[in-house]
């Protein structure tokens, strides 16, 4: 059996008398796309709050590349290696694109005050390779023509791009995408799907939170589906697709109707 | 047009600027020394909205105590630059018995330090609020440092409460005391005109700061957490540590410009640094361009200049008019800074320069 690169086991989570996330485990393996779904407010994006530290879970263990930690700060579990996007974009909406991606950068650079404001040789050449990495990372997303853009303007489509070249330049191990397809129209989506399999062609595993099945059925190895915050089923997409419990979830039971 | 040609006019505009910036003070003494004297205070004021412009305009954080910063900076020079430790404490009259004569090259990085890390005490708590609530913290800090001055001077006499700190030595550079006219390679230059090229100086240092801190690693990380905490978080920035710089460094601006006011009046008492104060300097970094340091700039200096121009002007213009003075200046000012400001908001919530892409 493989190491997994990144578990997380027996996840809960409740926010005043609801469980939001109710004794969750999954797992990614380097390489693989784990497609987690399930119907609206079912504990998805709670699980990546979790994940990536911006809740304290109410119990749970977590292991990335072998090693356990401590999902405490977001700032540290980013600088691991686990970098992730939001449902309801998140850009810096005054920064250019290329100054969104740049940020991105923050923890692979290391240059501070001193640097800064004496312009050293160091930070100079940091500061062109920031720029450097910053512009291919747009490109690798296909959005280059667009780096002065202010994030803000940029159609919807580009800014879901965007926020996943701003991921990708942390040079995560395991990206974490909430939704990247929402809102995106089919064309977009496809173009999606195709930079969804680049990524992990070159070897970033994915985490993906989608509603989109057929995008989801198509490029994840595993998936995990989820309703009222438990595991309902687990597998490969043609399995989880078989499930009853999973039917049942989103096309509602006979006793609903 | 070429890139040398380019080049060649920048150098130009760069050394127009210079000699304009050089000879402001000889032009303003010709209509009198007081237009001198606002010129320095003017450029004070620039350095503490460059300072605040740190916290406000890059990290986004509302501060409405900074003037504290500016309290801090200024006692510091006060205390370490007057008779007042030495009279009022015998083991420091016993180990300077010649009194305290530090160098400027100390006051200056020791005002900001001090300042400094005023500001890092002041951050600590704060960290996890914004927007009001962080306002609301940052007023009752400057009040709380303001009245520590004023009642500090008993049981033990440390800032001599109300009445302030006397006979503060002026700044000396070189062995030329900043006190009356030196001559200066045969030229008469007098005490004025050094603080101005002095305060000058260390505007252009801070201006010259800021705007790489903007352009560099760690101004994207302020923006980022300005635009948004929680995605600046998640892409690895230590938040808490950023906040911290940014009250710190803002915070040394001001006690730097603080350590200069003390030098420059000779005198500071904690009736300077009231809540008033630093509602003006928050003024000056909004009116110009929050984040944008020329428009900072320009806001502190409208808005230093401005209500001297006032009290210059609309008294004569008073008696001339209705011979006699209808409406004090004060009253005056107050009302068109008001009204100035509801315009700003209204027509220009950017502020008067604002960055644009």
């Amino acid at each position: 059996m493989n190491i997994p690169l990144f578990s997380a086991t027996h996840l809960k989570k409740s926010f005043g008398g609801i469980t939001a996330v109710d004794d969750v485990s999954l797992s990614v393996q380097p390489g693989q796309v784990v497609g987690l779904i399930g119907p609206n407010g079912a504990g998805k994006t709670t699980c990546f709050n979790l994940i990536t530290g911006l809740y304290a879970p109410d119990e749970g263990q977590f292991e990335f590349k072998g090693k356990t930690y401590k999902p405490a700060s977001p700032h540290r579990v980013a600088q691991m290696g686990l970098a992730r996007t939001f449902q309801n974009i998140r850009l810096f909406k005054s920064m250019t694109a290329l100054e969104n991606v740049a940020v991105g950068m923050h923890g692979k650079t290391r240059q501070g005050v001193l640097g800064a404001v004496l312009r050293t040789p160091a930070q100079r050449r940091e500061e062109k390779r920031v720029h450097q990495q910053a512009l291919k990372w747009l490109d690798y997303v296909g959005i280059g023509a667009y780096s002065n853009h202010l994030a803000g303007q940029l159609s919807y489509g580009d800014q879901r791009r965007l926020e996943i070249a701003r991921a990708l330049a942390s040079e995560p191990a395991l990206l974490a995408l909430d939704e990247p397809a929402a809102g995106m129209n089919a064309t977009e989506k496809l173009k999606l799907r195709e930079l969804l399999l680049r990524i992990r062609q070159d070897g970033t595993s994915i985490l993906l939170i989608e509603h989109d099945v057929k995008l989801v059925m198509g490029i994840c190895d595993e998936v995990i589906v989820l309703d009222y915050g438990k595991v309902i089923a687990q597998g490969t997409s043609t399995q989880v697709q078989q499930s009853p419990a999973v039917i049942e979830a989103y096309l509602g039971g006979l006793h609903h109707g | 047009m070429s890139k040398l040609a380019q080049r060649h006019q920048q150098v130009i505009g760069f050394l127009l600027l210079a000699v304009a910036l050089a000879a402001l003070p000889w032009v303003a003494g010709l209509i009198g020394n007081s237009w001198v004297r606002i010129l320095n205070i003017a450029l004070l004021y620039v350095m503490l909205a460059l300072g605040l412009n740190i916290v406000v305009g890059f990290a986004g954080l509302l501060d409405l105590g900074y003037i504290a910063f500016y309290a801090v900076g200024a006692y510091v020079y006060g205390l370490l630059a007057s008779p007042h430790l030495t009279d009022n404490f015998e083991t420091i009259a016993t180990l300077f018995p010649d009194g305290l004569h530090l160098s400027i090259w100390l006051m200056i990085p020791l005002g900001a330090l001090i300042a400094a890390l005023f500001g890092v005490l002041l951050g600590a708590p704060t960290l996890r609020l914004r927007g009001d609530y962080l306002a609301i913290v940052t007023l009752g800090f400057g009040e709380i440092i303001r009245l520590f001055l004023n009642n500090l001077n008993a049981p033990v006499n440390i800032t001599n409460g109300p009445q302030g700190i006397n006979m503060i030595e002026p700044v000396q550079i070189a062995g030329v005391r900043f006190s009356r006219t030196v001559d200066l390679f045969g030229v008469e230059v007098p005490a004025l005109h050094l603080y101005y090229y002095l305060f000058l100086a260390l505007t252009l240092f801070i201006i010259v700061v800021c705007m790489r801190l903007q352009n560099s690693r760690i101004g994207r990380a302020w923006t980022a957490i300005r635009d948004d905490e929680i995605a600046a978080k998640s892409m690895g920035i230590n938040t808490r540590n950023m906040k911290l710089l940014a009250f710190a460094l803002g915070a040394s601006f001001g006690g730097v410009a603080g350590a200069m006011f003390s030098a420059f009046q000779g005198f500071v008492s904690p009736e300077s640094f009231g809540l008033m104060e630093s509602i003006i300097v928050l003024c000056m970094v909004v009116l110009g361009g929050m984040g944008h340091i020329p428009g900072v700039i320009l806001g502190a200096l409208l808005l230093a200049g401005f209500p001297e121009m006032l009290r210059q002007v609309v008294t004569p213009v008073q008696e001339f008019l209705f011979g006699s003075v209808l409406v004090d200046a004060e009253i005056l000012r107050s009302l068109i800074y008001g009204l100035t400001m509801v315009l700003v908001m209204l027509y220009r919530p950017a502020g008067l320069w604002p960055k644009h892409k």
